[in-house]
């Protein structure tokens, strides 16, 4: 019977990954193929390693890097670390000291791979469909677009996964988005993903793994079914996912830590069994049409609070949506594109892939920035950034006024010393716009690269398709 | 983890929906290496006015809420990011358990291994709690239950192994050292290596 039963993606990495069953009076142990590690959430992780004696189990599957907490300007000297401030930099330095004694390979600031953990991954090739893969990050939901059970967790189970490469875990229920249809000139994977979670809820997919299909997604590059798993955890859910296919096996064809040769052909062959089977179950589903999409950008506190570029803001709602007007500054009823911007950030694991920075330099070109407004530009990878400056794109930046930098997280968090001033807006292209996430008293707009750059251009909020 | 079988204590309601860990404690005071000092930054936006001086108008900062050791919040408490430092703070704080209809996947799970209870209750109950600031409350760790100063008891759901962890004390990195001999028997059964 069960082997002739449709399972979902979900249940197909999941049940592949089980060192233990789970039972009602244990969780699952899940085995873990790769562990993502940066400077923030793993200090309090390898102290507890340390007290207790242990090694990291799996060295080889753990890929570290430093991107939260280190500058956006080149790092030569202690000094030019310390521009992220005392702590920041004692994160830093403290992460090249474990990676050091539990002989994990870091990419440091001089390696030239080193990035944003959920940009490097991929890049690298270390994300592959049907691994699971955790990181100490939420954001870990990045992974599924390629097929991998990717999810975030917390410190005290990074101290599990790098003592024993496994996870006590419970298995979720699933839900199934589909978008049919294609998306209109301007509309974007962020404004797909944005629609989505206004539809269902910031909490609308507590519990759940979530499978993204249809045809939008099926005619979705991997930088932009990335951008829609990215943001899975700002609906709550676990995970997301999305079943791999040519799109996904051209992206991973000769990187580095893709399999080579006849190894290659075996993977391709294993991958090919991994998409959801006709008939599945799944607890939920929702469709989203999406023709009748447009570029959103978020008036609130949370990415649930989100109109159509050219929709006014709601009129009323509850006490939260009160409380999130109150700090934003903004007046229900209008639309968004009366409101002054002061700073635009194009980056984050969301959106700082060679294509985002296609897009934005696309509106850049030949125009300038508005008088009063900072914008900057943050490449994922400094692998990106050197690809982004052989297609001359830095230059574009450069012309029209845009800063341009080293990669990190930078004003997604506001961890490096990059960040928004008090009581300013900023039309950002990453994926949290809670209060004070881009430094206290922030106010934060979320948008696509294309909406952030229109938006640097007006010095206002606005509408990309005038550009296109 | 020290054994938990009883919290006793008043509520401290915070009515607000979708507190996220980024409101629980700022990213700016992540750059921490340990696990201590996060309390004094638990709210921190919330809980102190610009000047750095308390904020007397914030919930926790009201003379009645002192001692109160359990939370009583909105639906989605906990969403955002993954940092362990948000119970952690909490906990410093003097926290010891947070009531909600609907609490954020990670943020529960990260609570369970530090004995932080997360306890999700239906929305009834919620409401009462909300309409009732500063009321008495039994959480029974064994029993799984909530009981009110007028004697009513609800059940509230939590995972069976989650529950005997807690009440035992159980240090889950033991239970999964324990299982190492299943754990490379996998490594060495898989049809493909990652
Ligand atoms: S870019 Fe932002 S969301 Fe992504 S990992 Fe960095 S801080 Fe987290």
């Amino acid at each position: 019977m069960s082997t002739t039963q449709p399972k979902t993606l979900y249940e197909k990495v999941w049940s592949e990954h089980l060192v233990v069953n789970e039972t009602d009076d244990a969780p699952a142990i899940l085995y873990i193929d790769l562990h993502l590690i940066h400077e923030v959430t793993t200090p309090q992780a390898f102290s507890l390693l340390s007290e207790r004696g242990l090694p990291v189990r799996r060295p080889d599957l753990t890929l570290a890097t430093m991107d939260h907490s280190t500058p956006t300007t080149p790092v030569r000297t202690l000094k030019d670390l310390q521009i992220a401030g005392k702590g920041a930099a004692a994160q830093v330095l403290k992460m090249q000291e474990n990676c050091r004694q539990f002989g994990i390979d870091l990419l440091d600031f001089d390696n030239e791979q080193r990035g944003i953990v959920h940009i490097i991954g991929p890049e690298l090739g270390a994300t592959q469909p049907g691994k699971t893969i955790v990181c100490g990050d939420s954001h870990t939901s990045t992974h599924g677009a390629f097929g991998a059970l990717a999810f975030g967790i917390g410190t005290t189970e990074v101290a599990h996964v790098l003592a024993t490469q496994c996870l006590l875990q419970r298995s979720a229920r699933t839900l199934l988005i589909e978008f049919s249809g294609e998306l209109q000139t301007g509309v974007t994977a962020k404004d797909v993903i944005l629609a989505t979670i206004g539809q269902i809820g910031v909490d609308g997919g507590i519990g759940h793994v979530i499978e993204y299909c249809g045809t939008v997604i099926s005619a979705m590059d991997m930088e932009a079914r990335m951008t829609i798993c990215n943001m899975s955890i700002e609906a709550g859910a676990r995970a997301g996912l999305i079943a791999p296919d040519d799109t996904t096996f051209d992206y991973l064809l000769g990187r580095p830590w893709s399999p080579q040769d006849t190894a290659w052909d075996e993977a391709v062959t294993r991958w090919r069994q991994l998409p959801t089977d006709e008939g599945a179950h799944f607890d939920k589903s929702v469709s989203v049409d999406g023709k009748a999409l447009e570029p959103m950008v978020t008036f609130g506190t949370n990415p649930g609070m989100v109109v159509a570029i050219n929709d006014p803001v709601p009129e009323d709602g509850d006490a939260a949506f009160r409380k999130a007007i109150e700090y934003m500054q903004i007046t229900p009823g209008k639309p968004l594109s009366e409101s002054r911007v002061d700073v635009v950030f194009i980056g984050s694991c969301t959106n700082s892939r060679i294509s985002d920075l296609q897009q934005a330099a696309r509106i850049f070109a030949g125009r300038k920035v508005a008088p009063g407004v900072r914008a900057l530009v943050v490449p994922g990878s400094q692998q990106i950034k050197r690809e982004a400056e052989a297609l001359g794109l830095d230059k574009i930046f450069a012309e029209a006024g845009v800063e341009w930098r080293e990669s990190g997280c930078s004003m997604c968090i506001g961890m490096n010393g990059d960040t928004v001033p008090s009581g300013k807006l900023s039309v950002s292209t990453s994926n949290r716009n809670f209060e004070g996430r881009q430094g206290k008293g922030a106010r934060t707009i979320l948008a696509s690269p294309l909406t952030a750059a229109a938006s640097a251009i007006e010095g206002r909020v606005a509408d990309p398709r005038r550009y296109l | 983890m020290k054994p938990i079988s009883k919290i006793q204590s008043r509520t401290v309601n915070f009515a607000n929906t979708d507190i996220d860990t980024d409101q629980i404690i700022p990213a700016r005071f992540l750059t921490t290496t340990t696990r201590e000092g996060l309390g004094q930054h638990l709210f921190h936006d919330w809980r102190y006015l610009p000047d750095g001086s308390s904020n007397k108008d914030f919930i926790l900062n009201k003379p009645d809420s002192a001692g109160c050791k359990i939370l009583v919040a909105g639906r989605n408490f906990g969403c955002g990011s993954s940092r362990e430092h948000a119970p952690w703070a909490l906990q410093e704080f003097g926290i010891d358990a947070v009531i909600s209809s609907e609490i954020a996947d990670i943020f529960r799970s990260n609570s369970l291994k530090n004995g932080l209870l997360p306890i999700v209750v239906d929305e009834g109950t919620l409401d009462w709690l909300l309409e009732h600031p500063y009321t008495e409350v039994t959480i029974d760790v064994v029993r799984s239950t909530l009981t009110l100063a007028d004697g009513t008891t609800v059940n509230y759901p939590i995972d069976n192994f989650a529950r005997y962890c807690l009440v035992e004390g159980i240090d889950q990195l033991g239970f999964l050292q324990k299982r190492a001999s299943e754990i490379e028997q996998f490594e060495e059964s898989r049809p493909w290596t990652p």
